[in-house]
């Protein structure tokens, strides 16, 4: 396979955006309801224009998506994108937390009589 | 359970786990030393390995292959980067060709173990990290990556600080 340079660019603005906890609870916000920046805004001691560059680049990293109410713009968190970013992390936890179940499975064997080497590896 | 803790960053792509053994710190590093435990815990039981190499040397290298249900064979290879015995050791874990040589354009993960020895037995802490971006990406598009619904169960975790 060949490596795509936009996927990879992708995966950048997606970790990026995750990597700032302001970003991360309007995302916390935005999965339950329908909130405009505007109402964001007012959460934040942050300026509204603040907020509203924190939205872009969510929105950027395709973890929001706004639309438009009226003379509102609504910001939704699309769960899809956070799945995505979480997918490889948690396989490398099941991988090494099975590992180091079959590893503690291992020892233990030690302490069992049938063992030919029993006194090994039994708590002191 | 063994797992004490157990951090996911994702800013830098790292798994930090904790475990604490009831067992002294040279049998705990007998599990990565001696090819023949290793090999008892490295793959799942559907995947069992079987190590071709084994030298735990700096510059040394594992190659091994995991056996599939359907007699499939899947083979990795390490490159030891640094080692202590029987305290640590730090490791390149990546994926092989049928050869045993690396496969260039697979992702590739950076494993480091420390080992101490603790009142009840050893503490094991190892780091797991992604070399970059683009190959946990490409982890994805390999659709190794499984648990999509058990994903979405857990989103609030990350989402809440």
């Amino acid at each position: 396979m060949v490596v795509d340079e936009s996927t990879d660019e992708t995966v950048d603005r997606l970790f990026h955006a995750l990597a700032d906890a302001t970003r991360r609870n309007i995302l916390h916000r935005c999965v339950r309801g329908e909130l405009s920046v505007s109402r964001l805004a007012e959460v934040y001691p942050m300026s509204f224009a603040a907020v509203q560059k924190h939205v872009a680049v969510l929105e950027r990293a395709g973890l929001v998506t706004k639309q438009r109410r009226g003379r509102e713009q609504l910001v939704r968190t699309d769960p899809e994108a956070i799945v995505r970013a979480r997918q490889v992390l948690d396989e490398l936890e099941t991988a090494w937390r099975g590992r180091v179940n079959r590893m503690a499975g291992l020892l233990a064997e030690d302490s069992d009589p049938q063992d030919n080497n029993p006194t090994e590896g039994r708590d002191r | 359970m063994s797992v004490t803790s157990l951090d996911k960053d994702f800013d830098s792509l790292t798994l930090t786990l904790i475990a604490d053994f009831t067992a002294p710190v040279e049998r705990v590093w007998r599990l990565w030393a001696d090819p023949r435990q290793l090999e008892r815990w490295w793959g799942p039981p559907t995947y069992p390995a079987t190590m071709e190499q084994h030298d735990l040397t700096p510059g040394g290298e594992v190659a091994y292959f995991m056996t599939g249900p359907e007699g499939d064979k899947h083979h990795g290879w390490w490159r030891i980067t640094s080692v202590n015995p029987p305290t640590s050791l730090e490791f390149t874990d990546g994926f092989a060709n049928p050869d045993g040589t690396p496969a260039a354009d697979m992702p590739t993960t950076t494993v480091q173990v420390l080992l101490t020895e603790t009142d009840g037995g050893t503490r094991m802490e190892l780091r797991s990290a992604y070399d970059s971006r683009e190959q946990m990406e490409r982890m994805l598009e390999m659709g190794m990556a499984e648990g999509l619904q058990q994903a979405v169960g857990q989103m609030d975790a990350l989402l809440v600080d």
